[in-house]
């Protein structure tokens, strides 16, 4: 025999963005510490989510400690608001907060993301959350936690200048692209998510506060806006961004970073936006890029 | 001969419960001299040396260091902060496992411009050069600059190790049985190596080893240790020549000879 | 005349902790001096404690009583009881030794491991080695040997090396233990000249010669050790 559970309207209702009130208050303590000690990795609770980890179950409890009844909600996967991730996750703070959710950035007031920062600029008030598979830069080189730990707090941090010289030595350039070492504030050395080295400039001197949640990790930290964020280098070996010999082929943008897309099994290829957003509202506003000339010259 | 010692070790004991580790341990060590300190395994030799290095804190005893400024510390009243600076600036510390003092992952070079690196160097190109400056000084080839440690013999890793500990111009270095586990032809190259480095440098050195060859080699003066205590301290060619004491004795007699 | 060297009421045995603690008894009351300029020798049987005297002097060896008095820097050092960073100071500028045997440095050319002792007194390499050049040709010394290291040499090769670097400094106290024990006639001569030399600019040597010609030559007067033998005591 069965049991019967009483259903009203289907589902038992979720406490406003799915965590309860305690875990939110325990969270957004964590984020103001964060705030307080730019950089800094604060340990907190994190909870079990209904997705698994590397599904951005950090950035989803940052943003759920967060939001409120009137936010307006965008969430980006590698810049784009239609891949998997991005849109499960919409989809999840639809159903357990009901806020309103974009795909516009400037109509953002709180923008979840993995891998990207938008191409266009953020602005004060706005809120963006990073899901962050690994917090700790110093990882891979000493994997000793309590002693990566005593080195942030000693500042002692040559360590990461080592996995640049390596670098350099073995590719004749720093050649690491994603997850750019920076020093926030000029004082902790910070992991700004595998975000391309492109973004990093972004981040320095920001209108908008940037938050960063490790739920596997168990770490949330952040960037207070106006803060000085600066990616690691060498005198003789600066700090560069990566550079695209083309424009965008859809929307003909510059000076944005674009993903490659393989248009057939015979060589072809076009590089585009990879800020799908960006790149729609360039093509709205009469911008084309030389694949979408060609197509419409075809016609 | 310079006017103040560099370190100086106060009745410096280490108790693991009831057991001793070492015992009311004093000395002076003045710049540029080389101190042996030998005994059997277990003999508190490697605790005497992690106490007075700090990676140990001892029971009981204190340890004055004279700084590059010329101030007088107390090692065991520093900050973590300050004395981890030390460790990395002014001093200099060999395992015997090359493994424990390396970063096996990176490369020889990035080995050797760590310290550099740590003390704010950011110049790639000079650190390069000071790392290929200091693998030759150790004999090694500069064409295995961007190798791994996990690449080299076991002797290459000890030179290599040396010379990690020797790009900052340390004044004290320690040892802890530099040589054990090599070859012997492979130990001769190594000795004669940190022979010539000290005198070149000007180097402090305490160096543990259960080999009187390596004492009598490398130091200027050397300390007997049997169960913790310090049981015969002097002059190395004296204490090797004419031991005094029943323990010693024993030990110089039972060199082998060649 | 100075008298850089002071041996007075020396006392030396050896307790053999391996063999019941036995004590044995090597040099009693030992007196005597050297002064600049002269060469004193030290007779008597073998195993009546010449070497132990020297080695005494030099600190390899701890004396039981006594004082061993050395001119070092204006002033007066008593090997006997000084710590060993004064007695490495001592060895260094004041008193140099010539043993019978050449401590081999590995992998360290000739010409470096004699030239060692000026450079630790801070000379520059280029001089030190000059010097070292010119006291091994004095000595005979084939020049291809002079880069290589001395540990696969000859005995009476070595023997060369161990005296060029004993006599490089202006060491104004030197003790000699069998410098010419194995040389040949040439070479031995060579060596008297040496010392003639030292006894000239007022160097004061103490040494052990078995060779009678070389004593002959070199020795301003004998000092038998079989006085100090604690074995004519019990005799």
């Amino acid at each position: 025999m069965s049991l019967e559970v009483p259903f009203d309207g289907g589902l038992a209702e979720y406490n406003f963005a799915y965590l309860d009130e305690q875990t939110k208050r325990m969270i957004r303590r964590a984020i103001l510490k964060a705030i307080a000690i730019p950089g800094y990795q604060v340990p907190f609770a994190s909870r079990e989510m209904p997705m698994p980890y590397g599904w951005g179950t950090g950035g989803v409890q940052v943003t759920a400690s967060i939001l409120g009844p009137d936010d307006v909600l965008k969430v980006i996967d590698q810049g784009a608001d239609d891949t998997t991730n991005a849109v499960s996750i919409r989809a999840f703070f639809q159903k357990v907060a009901n806020v309103a959710v974009t795909t516009h950035t400037k109509d953002a007031t709180i923008i979840q993301t993995r891998h990207r920062i938008p191409e266009q600029t953020l602005s004060e008030g706005q809120v963006l959350v990073y899901q962050v598979p690994i917090p700790e830069p110093l990882r891979f080189l000493e994997p000793r936690e309590t002693e990566t730990r005593k080195m942030h707090a000693l500042e002692e941090y040559g360590l990461m200048h080592v996995k640049l010289y390596e670098d350099i030595a073995h590719n004749g350039r720093i050649s690491k692209t994603y997850a750019y070492p920076v020093k926030v504030a000029g004082r902790y050395v910070m992991d700004p998510s595998p975000t391309p080295k492109f973004d990093n400039p972004k981040m320095h001197m920001s209108d908008a506060l940037q938050l960063f949640g490790a739920g596997r990790e168990k770490r949330i930290y952040a960037i207070p806006p106006h803060t000085e964020v600066v990616s690691l280098d060498f005198d003789d070996h600066p700090f560069e961004i990566q550079r695209f010999d083309k424009p965008c082929a859809l929307c003909g943008a510059e000076n944005v970073y674009l993903d490659e897309v393989i248009l057939d099994d015979k060589g072809g290829r076009m590089f585009v936006c990879s800020d799908t957003d960006h790149c729609e509202e360039r093509r709205e506003q009469g911008h084309a890029g030389e694949l979408l000339a060609r197509q419409e010259a075809a016609e | 001969m310079s006017e103040a010692p560099l370190l100086k070790v106060n009745a410096v004991s280490k108790f693991y419960g009831q057991r001793i580790g070492c015992k009311e341990v004093s000395f002076e060590l003045w710049p540029g001299e080389v101190l042996a300190i030998v005994g059997e395994s277990g003999s508190g030799k490697t605790t005497l040396l992690n106490c007075i290095s700090t990676r140990l804190l001892p029971t009981t005893g204190s340890v004055e260091y004279a700084m590059r400024d010329g101030s007088i510390r107390d090692l065991y009243h520093m900050s973590e902060a300050e004395r981890r600076f030390l460790m990395r600036t002014d001093w200099g510390f060999v395992h015997q496992n090359p493994a424990d003092g390396l970063r096996m992952t990176v490369s020889a070079g990035a080995n050797v411009g760590e310290r550099l690196m740590a003390v704010g160097n950011r110049h790639y190109g000079n650190i390069r050069s000071t790392a290929i400056d200091w693998l030759t000084r150790v004999e090694i080839g500069t064409d295995r600059i961007d190798d791994a440690p996990r690449a080299f013999s076991g002797g290459m890793r000890q030179r290599l190790q040396i010379a990690r500990n020797l790009v900052t111009g340390p004044r004290l270095v320690f040892m802890d049985e530099p040589t054990g586990g090599l070859d012997v032809s492979v130990q001769a190259r190594l000795l004669d190596l940190v022979r010539g480095l000290v005198n070149d440098l000007g180097l402090a050195a305490i160096i543990v080893t259960h080999d009187l060859a390596v004492a009598r080699l490398l130091s200027h003066r050397m300390m007997v240790m049997k169960d913790g205590h310090v049981i015969e301290h002097g002059l190395t060619d004296r204490v090797l020549d004419d031991p005094r004491e029943p323990y010693t004795q024993l030990l110089v007699s039972s060199i082998l000879q060649v | 005349m100075a008298t850089p060297l002071v041996v007075a009421e020396v006392f030396k045995s050896f307790i053999m902790h391996l063999r019941e603690g036995i004590r044995l008894p090597v040099v009693n009351d030992v007196n005597f001096s050297v002064a600049s300029g002269e060469c004193v020798v030290l007779g008597g049987p073998s195993g009546i404690g010449k070497s132990s005297i020297l080695k005494m002097l030099y600190g390899n060896y701890a004396v039981d009583a006594g004082q061993i008095l050395v001119a070092h820097r204006d002033k007066i050092v008593n090997i006997a009881n000084a710590d060993p960073r004064t007695v490495l100071d001592v060895r260094r500028h004041t008193m140099g030794y010539v043993s019978q045997f050449l401590r081999t440095v590995p992998r360290v050319c000739t010409l470096d491991v004699v030239a060692e002792p000026l450079l630790a007194r801070g000379l520059e390499t280029g001089e030190a080695r000059e010097e070292a050049s010119a006291l091994l040709s004095q000595l005979n010394l084939p020049r291809e040997l002079w880069g290589l290291p001395p540990a696969t040499f000859s005995g009476g090769e070595q023997q060369r090396v161990n005296i060029a670097r004993g006599f490089i400094t202006d060491h104004s106290i030197l003790l000699l233990d069998e410098p010419t024990a194995s040389l040949d006639a040439r070479n031995r001569r060579v060596v008297i000249e040496m010392i003639t030399e030292k006894k000239r600019n007022g160097v004061a040597l103490l040494g052990i010669f078995h060779d009678e010609e070389v004593r002959e030559a070199v020795a301003d007067r004998v000092l038998d050790v079989m006085q100090f033998s604690p074995r004519k005591a019990a005799a």
